[in-house]
């Protein structure tokens, strides 16, 4: 049971009657990256909040960092710590003032000193005096990400990091995420890309209509599936294909 | 709960100063909040004041309480208009997620309106002296009018709170200040209410503004705040505790 960061048994939600989670089951290991991967409302979103306290299951359990959401969501509180859907910066603060309030607010000793350290760590020390309003998407999320790491929490929750986020920037925040899992951290991640889980997570869980559907190691996730066939797939052309198509069959007549 | 809890004024004073970095980085705020009502000021006296009649010997001793209020009444929209950008920057969700009081984010806002309202009361009333306002007010009458506009600034706050909680666009957010914006234009703040309409006169008579002018330009000119202070106190006290509770409500189930 230690050995869990998070238990979720038979989670079920629902929003004015529509049934978000249908009894949602999953476990993630301590110092493990898990991904939970699914489509634009398939419930990723509310299993993250209900996972970081921010809302309340109608039924079941979920245990997080050995607290009971429902019971000691305190305690939970201090075990986490989430970067949501949206980089949730306050952009009328500088990067580095951002940093303060949350080292601040979690009560921490030197919230300058860990400032400094978490601006260095993310490649913010030159931008870190300018107020995040400036920032670009990329440096929005890093610092996004940085102030999640303020006090060192043992579970991160990131909903969707990378979405929105140029190719560059996306390979920037996947390094991160390695390190953070390298040093111990454990990671809870939503993702509607294959690929990003594929890259990161030792555990995939894939959320269909409120319901894992499948879930285990990226290589447990491909024995599931039948040895790779030859498939014929229709293409439907680009728009240059049609223009040469066209300018084509001008030239012609 | 036992370790949020002894935070709380810790987790408040650290929301405060965040929003009042706010107020004093966007001049949009700082020009609406307190260079309107003093240009407001300036044209009611040097260029309509000559035909007002009041029945006082200076008319800046007679406008300055309604134009108090006009500022406190400008500056609400600023409040909604923050915590709608919270609420949907997902700002309020990091701290929600966090060991922190939660109400402390909200009562960040509450408190910063009060703050910087006081900050602009006080330069407008500067600005008053040097227009020639007089009053032969003492240290406690000041402190009425100061407890006056503090409980009538957390009324007005309390309801824009619930305007910021609740509205869907940063639009709805900062309309709650303009039916707001016209309770001090209809009542005793600028002119008497003798001239009015009768059913204008009516509703100015009897709305909370009037009473609060009312008392606060008794205390400002040091005579008995009679039943008006009660009337007053009645008012605001009343909407602030529904606001409160209604904006508290709306706050715990938005989050």
């Amino acid at each position: 049971m230690q050995k869990l960061a998070i238990k979720v048994e038979g989670l079920q939600k629902s929003f004015k009657g529509l049934s978000v989670l249908k009894g949602v089951d999953l476990e993630v290991e301590k110092g493990s990256i898990f991904a939970l991967l699914g489509t634009n409302g398939s419930g990723k979103t509310t299993i993250v909040k209900i996972l970081t306290t921010l809302l309340r299951p109608d039924s079941g359990k979920a245990i997080v960092g050995g607290f009971d959401v429902n019971q000691n969501p305190g305690q939970v509180r201090q075990a986490i710590s989430l970067t949501g859907q949206f980089a949730a910066v306050d952009e009328m603060l500088t990067g580095r003032e951002n940093l303060i309030l949350i080292a601040r607010l979690r009560h921490l000793q030197n919230p300058r000193r860990i400032a400094d350290d978490l601006l260095n760590r993310f490649g913010l020390n030159e931008a870190a005096g300018r107020l995040a309003s400036t920032y670009s998407g990329g440096m929005r999320r890093r610092l996004d990400i940085a102030m999640s790491l303020v006090g060192n929490a043992q579970l991160v929750f990131l909903d969707e990091p990378t979405t929105g986020l140029d190719p560059e920037a996306r390979i920037e925040v996947w390094k991160i995420i390695k390190e953070l899992a390298a040093g111990g951290t454990t990671v809870f991640l939503t993702t509607q890309y294959l690929e990003e889980a594929e890259q990161l997570a030792d555990r995939i869980a894939i959320l269909d209509k409120g319901k894992i559907i499948v879930s285990g190691t990226l290589a447990e996730l491909k024995k599931m599936f039948p040895a790779a066939t030859v498939e014929y797939i229709e293409k439907q052309p680009s728009l240059e294909e049609i223009f040469l198509a066209i300018v084509g069959a001008n030239q012609e007549q | 709960m036992e370790t949020t809890r002894t935070y709380f004024l810790t987790d408040t004073a650290i929301m405060l100063g965040r929003s009042l970095r706010h107020v004093f980085r966007s001049m949009d705020t700082i020009i609406t909040v307190t260079l309107m009502p003093i240009a407001m000021m300036l044209l009611f006296v040097y260029v309509l004041g000559g035909a007002i009649q009041t029945g006082a010997d200076n008319y800046v001793n007679y406008l300055l309480p309604g134009i108090l209020l006009i500022a406190i009444a400008n500056s609400i929209g600023y409040t909604s208009y923050r915590l709608f950008l919270d609420m949907q920057k997902g700002i309020f969700e990091r701290f929600h997620s966090m060991p922190i009081a939660r109400s402390a984010a909200l009562w960040g806002h509450v408190l910063t309106s009060l703050v910087s309202n006081m900050i602009s009361l006080f330069i407008i009333v500067l600005v008053a002296l040097v227009m020639g306002f007089r009053s032969s007010a003492g240290v406690l009458e000041w402190l009425g009018v100061a407890g006056m506009l503090a409980l009538f600034t957390l009324t007005l706050t309390w309801i824009a709170a619930i305007a910021g909680l609740s509205a869907k666009s940063v639009d709805g957010a900062a309309a709650i200040a303009y039916p707001i914006h016209f309770l001090p234009l209809i009542s005793s703040a600028f002119v008497p209410t003798a001239t009015m309409p009768s059913a204008v006169r009516i509703f100015a008579e009897n709305q909370p503004v009037t009473s609060v002018v009312e008392t606060i330009r008794a205390l400002l000119s040091n005579q008995p705040v009679g039943s008006e202070l009660w009337l007053a106190l009645g008012w605001c006290g009343g909407i602030v505790l529904l606001a409160y509770l209604f904006a508290m409500r709306v706050y715990r189930r938005a989050n």
